[in-house]
This record gives C-alpha cells, structure tokens and sequence, in this order.
C-alpha cells in the first residue's frame, strides 16, 4: 500500500514536472500563441491586444498557477485555436489514438514473445532468421505503411487510404482500418522486441547454473520456464512498457501516412499553432501513459526477479 | 556448425562498403549534387543516372551520397549523446538505485513523455536554426529516456549476480564494475537498442528537416529526400525507393556488424 | 509455474487490451448521447454526420485541403486563407465578387450612391434568410459593419479602409445607409465583409451566414462538413453534402486521390497532377498570390537599389517556372497578378530581363564585384516556395552571390520575419484580402504596420494617398499602376510569378469557378449525368 501511495506521488510529480517544462518551453520557443493566431494581419497594436485579452501578457508563474488551478478541478481550458473544450477536440482522437496503440502492443506482444521464445535454443536456419530479424528492424514505418496502403488499399481495395471510417457506423472496417496502420507500427518492434528475448534467453542458456541444471537431468523445459525466464524476461518487459509509452508518439507518422486523425497528428499541429491548452492537455496524457507503463513493467518485473524490489524502486 | 562469423564478414564488408560510398560523396559524386537539370526530369535509372533524376532533374545517386553522409553523421552523433548519457542514467540508477534511481527515472519519465517537437523547437530557439549541430543535440537529447530505461533494468538485474558481488568482494570499484563488468553483458539488450536506434534517428532526421529545423535544401539527408519522394510516388517510385533502400541498407549493415561483434565476444558460433 | 502464469497473463493483457479496445471503440456508436468519433455535431443539428460513401449517395462530394481550419471560424476573425477559402461558400456580404472580379449584391437587393459619393444607401433582399431561419434586418448588416470599423473585442480584425465610414444606420428593416467621411471609389469592396446575425454568440465554432451552403460540424484535423442551404436567396447549390478532409501528407494526398476517398482537391503541384491518371479532370486557373522573393530594403546589402536590381536580373523566372512548375504559373513584374485584369501592367513583366552580365556589372558597381553571401528564408510547410528558392539558389551562384535557404517554421517565420523583420530574403506569396489593389499596395507605403520588406520611397507614399483620395475609377488606377511602376523601378523585391491554381476533379463533376481572389466555390459544382 506504502508503495503504491509512493509510486503515485511520483507518477503525480512526473506529470508535473512536465506540464510545468511545456509551458516554460513555450515561453521559449519563437512566435506565442497572438502571433500564431493572426498571422499575416499581425500589427504591434493586434498583438499587443490579442495578448492583453488572452491575458499572455501576465507573468509565466501566474499563468502556470491558474493551468495548474483548472487541472485539478477538472477545467483544461478552452483551445486557442479551435476555441472548443480541450476535451471535446481531444476525447474522439484520445479514444482512436489509444485503439492504435493497444492493438500494436498486442500485436507486439502477440507476435514476438512466442517467436523469440520458439526460436531460442533452435539453430535451423539460425543464420537466415537472424538476417531476417535484422532486416525487419531496418525497414522504417513510414515505409512499411505506403507499402501497405498501396498494395491493400489501392490495389486489393480492402481498405480506403485517406478515408477512415466511422467506427459507429462501420466498425469492421475501422478495425481493418487500424489494424493496417497498427501492423506498419509493430513490425520493426516485433523484430526488435523477438531478438532481444531470443538472446537474452540464448544467454542465459548459456550460462554455467543452467548447464549444471539441465546435465543434472532436470527436464529441459522446466529449467527454461523456472530460471531461464526469470533472468531473461525484465529488460523485455521493461522494453515493451518503453514501447508502450513510445507508440503514441511513433504513431504521429503512421496516423499522417494512413490520414487517421488521432493524438499525434493533433499534437504536432498544436505545437505549430502555439495552442498551449491541447498541448498541455496532450503532454499530460502522455505522461500519464508514460508512467502507467512504467509501474506496470516495474510491477510485473519484481514479480518475476523479486531481486529487483530489494533494492529497486521501494 | 561453421565456424565462420557470418555476421561478421557481412556486416564488414557492407559496413565498409557503405563507408567508403559516403567518404567518397565527400570528394567526388557523379554530378555536382544540387546542380539542376543535370539530366531530364523523373528520368528513371539508366546508366548515366543509376538512381534516375528527381523533380528538378538532379541526380538522385550523387544526392544519396552526399546525403547518405549528411545522415550518416547526424545519426550516429545522435545515437552517441543518447546512448552513452542513456547508458549513464541506466546505470547509476539501476546499480545504486534508492533516491538517485527515483530522481533520474522521474526525470527520464518527463524527457520520455516531453514531445520531441517542442524540445527540438526549444533549442533551435535557444541556439540558432539552421545549423546541423542543434539537430543532433536536440535529437539526442530525445534518445536519452529509451536508452536508459533499457540499460537500467539490465544493469540492476546484474547488480546480485554472483561473479558481480565477487568482484566487488575483491575490491573492485563501482566505476571498475559498472564498466568493465557489467556493460558488456548489457550488450544483448543495447544492441538491438541501437539498431533501432539509428533508424529511428535517421527517420525522426527527416521529420525534423521537413519541419524546417535540420538540414537545410538544397543540401540533402536521406531523411529529407524520402520526405520530398513521398509526393512523387507514382512519378518516380525510384526516388522513394533508391532513398529508402540506402536507409535500410545503413541499418541492416550496421545491424549485421553489431550481431557479429557480438557473437565474437561471446564466443557463439 | 509462476513465470508461466505472468507470461500467460501478459499474452492475456495483450489480447484483452485489443479487445477492450473494440469495446471502446464500439460504444461510440451505440450510446445514445456519444458523438460519431470523426464529426460531432456542435451546431446542435439532428443531421449525424455520415461517413461519406459516394456511391450510395451520388449527390455529395468530398473534398481534401492541405490545411487544417484551425482558428476561430468567426468570418470576422478568420486570418488564414485556407479558412477564408471553405467559408467563402458559408458567408456573404452586401457585395460578393464575380469570378470575372466585378461585384454583385448578395446580402443587398440593391444599392444607391449619392451624387457627392459619400452616401451608400443598401436594400436588403427581401425575406433572406440567416442558416439558423431567422431573417436579415438592417440591425444585423449594421452590426456586422460596426463590429469591423473599432472593433471591442481583440480578436476581431479591423478593416482598416472602413476607418472612412462615418456612420452607418438602419433607416427602417430593411435599408441601411452607410456614409463615409471622403469618397472611395473601391469601398463596395470592402462590403463583401460578411453579414452575421447580431443576436448570435456562437460563429467561433458554428457559424451562421447566408451563403449557399450551411456549416454542419468541424472535427479538429479530421474532417468540416457543409450542407447545401436550402432557403438560399439565388441559385441554390448543386450538391446536397460537402465534406472537406484534411490531408496534410504529400503522399497521402495522392493516395486518396487514387483510392476514390477524395474527389477533388485544388492548389496541387504541377508534380502531384502529373501522377493523377485518367480518373481526374486538371481544372487550371491561378493562385492568385504574388510570388516574390522579397527583399529587406534596410538592410546591406539590400539597401542599395543596384543590388537589388542586380538579382532582378541574375533570376531567370522563365526557368524557375520551367525546373520547379513544368511551365506552369504567370509571370509577374511588379505587386500585382493579372487575374486583377484593370490593374495589372503588362509591360513591367519583363523590365528586368535575364542577363548574367548586367547583373554582374551592377554588382561591381554597386561595390560587390565578387558577390557576396546571403540568407533566403522560406517557410517551410510550402514546397513551392523551397522549390522556387532551390532554383534561385543556384541561379545566384552565376553571379558570384552565395545564397543559402534557411527553412523555418511558419510560426517563426511570422514572428521573425513577418513582424520582426530580421531578414535579408525570403520567398513567400503575398495575396489579398479584398478585391481590390489597395489591399496589394498598401503594404509598402512606408507607414505599413504590414511593410516587413522596409520599402521606403516617398513617391510610392504620396501616390498612394492620390489613389486613394481621387474621386475617379479610371484617375484611381492610374496611380495604382504608377505606384507598381515605383516598386518595379526600385527593384523592391524580386518579383515571379502568380502561382497556377490546379484544381483535380473526379471526372463526372463539373463546374469548378475561378476567382480573383483565393477562394473554391463550390455552389456550381455538379455531378454531370
């Protein structure tokens, strides 16, 4: 309880921290939100009022304090540009940008474990499958996914590219849809993902206690699934949080390929628009995700080395 | 079971081949690479243009070398400040762990949820735009979080095992330790790592100088090149895909040298 | 045993998180409050917003544009151009331009001007309708004029040639009487501002107006959807839906065009049409911006009028066209593009003809016989524009001037560039906000706010204030002629061409109409069977 308490007053401070770095980098970065909104019918007086009434103009602390003020009452303010709710321009691309990432992890998940565990030990073709692996981690994403709208959608016609569909009304064909841009996400991290389990179980194999085990006569398999894995299995959990947590912004160019408007899109062009309410609102999403992934690979990996908790994070 | 290291021989040979390409784009390049109308537009590969021409009637081959340079450069600087600050934070955090781990993974949990846009923005305005090496900070900077999340786990399952704590025992330093002993067996983890590091590092390249904040045209990377291929896609598909070969062909081969390194070390196969 | 289970269990969270994720993604349309995820309704409308399957309902077409709407949608707000391109087809004032550039009355029946020019006396179409069923009064056309003249709110952009309005009034429901403090002969112009209901808050995210079509709903970087208007005054439009998709990638762009989700899609590269194949008409009209590449005239080495002469003549505009436009686009002399056929100056097109030699002797006269180094600045969201600078670049080197482009953000080009003016050289497109010169001219008086090439000549100042004090149309465009004359003779800035406008449409509609001004009209367009 003492941990969990501790770990979401961390998580908590993480936030934090970041939505306090995005709103000073704002300060920072060149042109503010007056500037992006006028553009080229900007004036020293338009601008000077336009700050006056976004109230820009008042110090970075103050302006902090009164996000921060909304934040904890729920209020994510009003977006610069768009002049809607943050959450009624966030909730739709949160819902479609999550279902990506889910399905790439599972996907991931799905796919690589069993192929890193089914190929440790083998040396049939052990050289072709290494090449193999290495050439799916070498083909970008952005590359895999205009092979793939061209080959499914513009050719076999089983999806549309650049038209996503309701996924009230067609929700097959959304799922279709996703599962593309989620398969163009996934495969250089399945490569890498199968690799590394592969060899780091491939060393643990190879290591004096298993050998004395296994020579023991202690059945092959159990040796595997007791001790092997234990060593094997945290630096893979933890890379797949990592993916978890990095998907959402790896997938800013698999939504722009495949025209699906979701969170990574929108946070680029927030950006550019200077609209520090959708930014803040996504950086937060973001780091929430970030620190959900992280306790749960921190969780699941003391579970499997208990050594880990000792003097780990508790 | 040969004793050769395949993948060794391979990623040499490749890794060497592609090297002495690039130092070569340095000196020498079939045409003058941003010279237009060097031969007729969207002209598919011929003898006389191995890679066809680009929109401006440039030619592609003499723009990949010299991009393939500009890339080269700028991902393996990337990869470098990344990996080894990544490796640092990995370390100190999953050897010691305690407050210095709550601190620098809390730190690590901002920079990973930090969008990288803005960091770049960030120091393009505190520096000045234009200039290859703000890329590379700003780029290197996002590659710390994944690094050192990586390693981390890896060091601090090492930290307990037996020829560790004997090490230590017999008074070897922390710093003896942490490098000489455990960052080699951190290497089945931190290569893959790389690998996909230098992908991405070329890819998130391209995504910088498309928003106008890496290299700067006509001076080309292959990240910007596959960017301005993509909407020439069914004029000249050898744009895109003469680009995107080099790119894979860089990572493979890097990827193939660090497998056989590897298993050198290991004494596998 | 227990490796076993977690890892059963990871498998099992993996595959449940797909699953979960069905769920969410199914509730969306079942619940009855939740909004379709790529287009909720925000004017309260019934309508839902459907997916658009051409087939089935051939009478609605969609739309792509490389530009999100991101700003408010307040027509009176509204800065970009890509926003003032959707709403064109939303909004109407008491004038609306031709496609031939003359001006209509839209919103007004009809209109009288008094004999000394200085009272403009509008009828309102009788019964005309706002998209929210309330009818037109002079409470509103006034309203909407005042609103623009001193605007209360910061975020509303003065019409700054409205400032000669004196005073408007309503004379009973349905005539408004507008009079100024001096003539102006281009004023009907500045009426094309769009009428709004007065007793209506929410244009920032629904607008109400009372053109052809009707906004339905705007999803952030997804998707703006139209409806035709059924109770519209004139010619109602053809197609009963309009979706506009947002496609921002140059591939994508392409990739919808050829899958059938997109049937038209305007301002394309020569490039990108080049790759359409059969299935798409190229409707060519122009762009109706003035490419140039302008120069800070207070800076050195731009400071110098032979300089800057000097790269009128080291550009070879002809071969800009040729290298990054297969040919397209028209070129251009001065700060006018001939779409505005009364003030366009043929003759200033070729004042700066391409000569290597003369270009280098007016280097060395100038005091840079060897050149010198400079930086171009170009926003890069706009491939034309890095195309156009990658040409210029090496046409420089001729000359022994050593250009580099810097590529920035918009944002920071706006910032730095456009209002902080720290320059020496960028390639932009200029257009205009109004039918008129003014709205082209003004710019380089050398008061501007909006002057960020610095351009100072007192003859360009003081024939501007003859232009627009003069009584006469015909006197009136004579000075706006000489005043591009001034900024051709002056060199101000390089000047290139008018981009071409290329419109693909999937072939079965029809109808495309080009403007004068940076709009897509899409009341004519029409399935042809």
């Amino acid at each position: 309880m003492k941990y969990a308490l501790k770990r979401a007053a961390a998580g908590l401070a993480t936030v934090l921290i970041v939505s306090f770095l995005t709103f000073a980098a704002f300060a920072l970065i060149s042109g503010d939100t007056a500037t992006a909104l006028l553009g080229t019918s900007a004036t020293p007086e338009r601008l000077a009022a336009l700050r006056a009434e976004l109230g820009l103009d008042r110090p970075l602390p103050v302006r902090y304090g009164e996000w921060l003020l909304g934040f904890f009452t729920g209020d994510l303010g009003v977006s610069t540009s768009y002049k809607q709710p943050v959450w009624e321009i966030l909730g739709p691309k949160l819902r479609l940008t999550l279902c990506l990432s889910l399905m790439s992890f599972a996907l991931i998940t799905a796919v690589s474990i069993p192929l890193g565990l089914l190929s440790a030990g083998r040396q049939r073709f052990e050289g072709a499958r290494t090449a193999l692996n290495q050439l799916g981690m070498a083909v970008p994403p952005f590359f895999t996914g205009i092979l793939l709208s061209w080959v499914f959608g513009v050719g076999l016609k089983w999806f549309t590219p650049g038209q996503f569909p309701d996924a009230g009304k067609d929700f097959a064909g959304a799922a279709v849809y996703l599962l593309f841009a989620a398969v163009a996400l996934s495969i250089p991290r399945i490569a890498m993902t199968a690799r590394m389990l592969r060899s780091t179980v491939q060393e643990e194999l190879g290591k004096d206690y298993v050998r004395t085990a296994i020579s023991r006569g202690n059945d092959r398999g159990q040796v595997l699934r007791r001790h092997v894995l234990k060593n094997a299995l945290p630096p893979v959990v933890t890379f797949l949080a990592q993916t978890m947590a990095e998907i959402v912004a790896g997938s800013i160019v698999v939504e722009q390929v495949f025209v699906i408007p979701g969170l990574g899109r929108m946070l680029v062009t927030s950006i550019a628009g200077r609209d520090y309410p959708v930014v803040q609102a996504i950086v937060v999403i973001l780091a929430f995700w970030v620190v959900l992934a992280g306790t749960a690979a921190d969780l699941i990996n003391q579970r499997i080395d208990p050594r880990l908790r000792t003097g780990g994070a508790a | 079971m040969k004793r050769r290291n395949g993948f060794l021989i391979a990623g040499l040979v490749l890794t060497c081949a592609l090297a002495a390409l690039i130092l070569l784009g340095f000196f020498w390049t079939p045409y003058d690479p941003n010279a237009m109308a060097a031969g007729p537009k969207f002209d598919g590969p011929s003898l006389a243009h191995w890679m066809g021409t680009d929109n401006f009637g440039r030619d592609i081959f003499s723009r990949v070398l010299k991009g393939a340079g500009a890339t080269a450069s700028i991902a393996l600087a990337t990869l470098a400040i990344g990996a080894v600050c990544g490796c640092l934070v990995g370390a100190l955090t999953g050897y010691f762990g305690g407050p210095v781990d709550e601190v620098l993974m809390r730190l690590n949990d901002a920079l990973t949820a930090f969008p990288s846009i803005l960091l770049a923005l960030v120091v393009i305005s505190l520096l000045e735009p234009g200039r290859k090496i703000n890329v590379i900070i700003a780029l290197g900077l996002v590659f710390i979080p994944s690094f050192a999340r990586v390693t981390r786990t890896a060091f601090a399952s090492l930290r307990d095992v037996n020829y560790i704590k004997s090490a230590r025992l017999m008074g070897a330093s922390s710093a003896r330790l942490l490098a000489v002993h455990m960052l080699p067996n951190t290497l089945p983890v931190l290569l893959p790592a790389l690998t996909i590091g230098f992908n991405n590092a070329v890819l998130a390249e391209a995504s910088m100088s498309f928003l106008g904040i890496g290299v700067t045209p006509p001076d080309a990377s292959l990240g910007y090149m596959l960017s301005e291929a993509q909407g020439m896609l069914f004029a000249a598909p050898w744009y895109a895909g003469g680009t995107g070969l080099v790119i894979v062909l860089m990572v493979f081969s890097v990827g193939l040298l660090g497998e056989g390194l590897r298993r050198r070390d290991k004494g596998v196969l | 045993m227990k490796t076993r289970k977690l890892l059963a269990l990871l498998l099992l969270l993996g595959l449940l998180s797909a699953a979960l994720c069905g769920c969410g993604g199914g509730s969306t349309g079942t619940t009855a409050e939740s909004k379709p995820t790529d287009g909720y309704t925000s004017t309260g409308t019934e309508a839902p917003a459907d997916p658009q399957p051409a087939e089935t309902h051939p009478n609605e077409i969609t739309v792509g544009i490389a530009q999100d709407l991101d700003e408010s949608l307040d027509p009176h707000k509204a800065v970009a151009a890509g926003t003032k391109e959707v709403m064109f087809n939303v909004f109407e004032g008491l004038m609306k331009p031709t496609p031939e550039g003359d001006l209509i009355p839209a919103v007004a029946e009809k209109y009288e001007i008094s004999d000394d020019q200085l009272t403009y006396t509008f009828t309102i179409r009788d019964g005309i309708k706002f998209h929210n069923g309330e009818t037109v009064t002079a409470g509103d056309v006034v309203n909407s004029i005042t609103r623009c003249i001193e605007p209360y709110e910061a975020d509303v952009l003065a019409v700054e040639p409205l400032s000669s309005v004196e005073k408007v009034t309503s004379v009973d429901e349905r005539t408004v009487q507008i009079r100024l403090k001096e003539p102006n002969t281009e004023f009907l112009a500045y009426l094309t501002l769009a009428i709004l209901p007065a007793e209506y808050d929410g244009q920032d995210t629904a607008p109400v107006g009372t053109g052809p079509f009707k906004f339905v709903s705007r999803a952030a970087q997804d998707n703006i959807v139209l409806e035709r208007f059924e109770d519209y005054w004139g010619e109602k439009a053809y197609l009963d839906k309009v979706t506009y998709k947002i496609i921002e990638n140059a591939d994508s762009i392409l990739m919808s065009l050829q899958s059938g989700a997109v049937d038209l899609f305007a301002h394309l590269t020569s490039t990108q049409v080049a790759q359409l194949g059969d299935d798409f008409n190229i409707e060519e009209g122009t762009m109706n911006l003035v490419q140039a590449m302008y120069l800070n005239n207070a800076v050195e080495p731009f400071d110098n009028v032979k300089v800057r002469q000097a790269l009128c003549h080291a550009v070879d505009r002809q071969q800009i066209l040729d290298l990054a436009f297969d040919g397209y686009g028209s070129l251009i002399g001065s700060s006018m593009y001939p779409a505005f056929g009364k003030y366009f100056d043929e003759s200033l097109t070729n004042y700066y003809p391409h000569d290597v030699e003369k270009a280098k002797a007016l280097l060395a006269e100038a005091g840079y016989p060897d050149g010198f180094s400079m930086t171009i600045t170009v926003p890069s969201n706009y491939q034309p524009h890095i195309d156009t600078a990658q040409v210029i670049v090496e046409q420089l080197k001729e000359v022994g001037i050593k250009a580099e482009i810097l590529p920035v953000t918009w944002e920071s080009w706006l910032n730095d560039t456009y209002i902080g003016r720290q320059f020496q050289a960028t390639v932009v497109g200029v257009d205009a906000s109004t039918m008129t010169a003014r709205a082209l001219l003004e710019r380089f008086t050398s008061t501007a706010g909006n002057n960020f090439i610095n351009y100072n000549s007192p003859l360009y100042d003081s024939l501007f204030v003859k232009a627009t004090s003069s009584g006469g149309d015909e006197a009136q465009t004579q000075f706006y002629k000489e005043m591009e004359a001034d900024l051709t003779k002056n060199a101000a800035n390089v000047y290139i061409q008018d981009l071409a406008d290329l419109v693909a449409v999937r072939k079965g509609l029809t109808g495309v109409r080009f403007y004068p001004i940076y709009v897509l009209d899409l009341s004519g367009i029409r399935y042809t069977d």
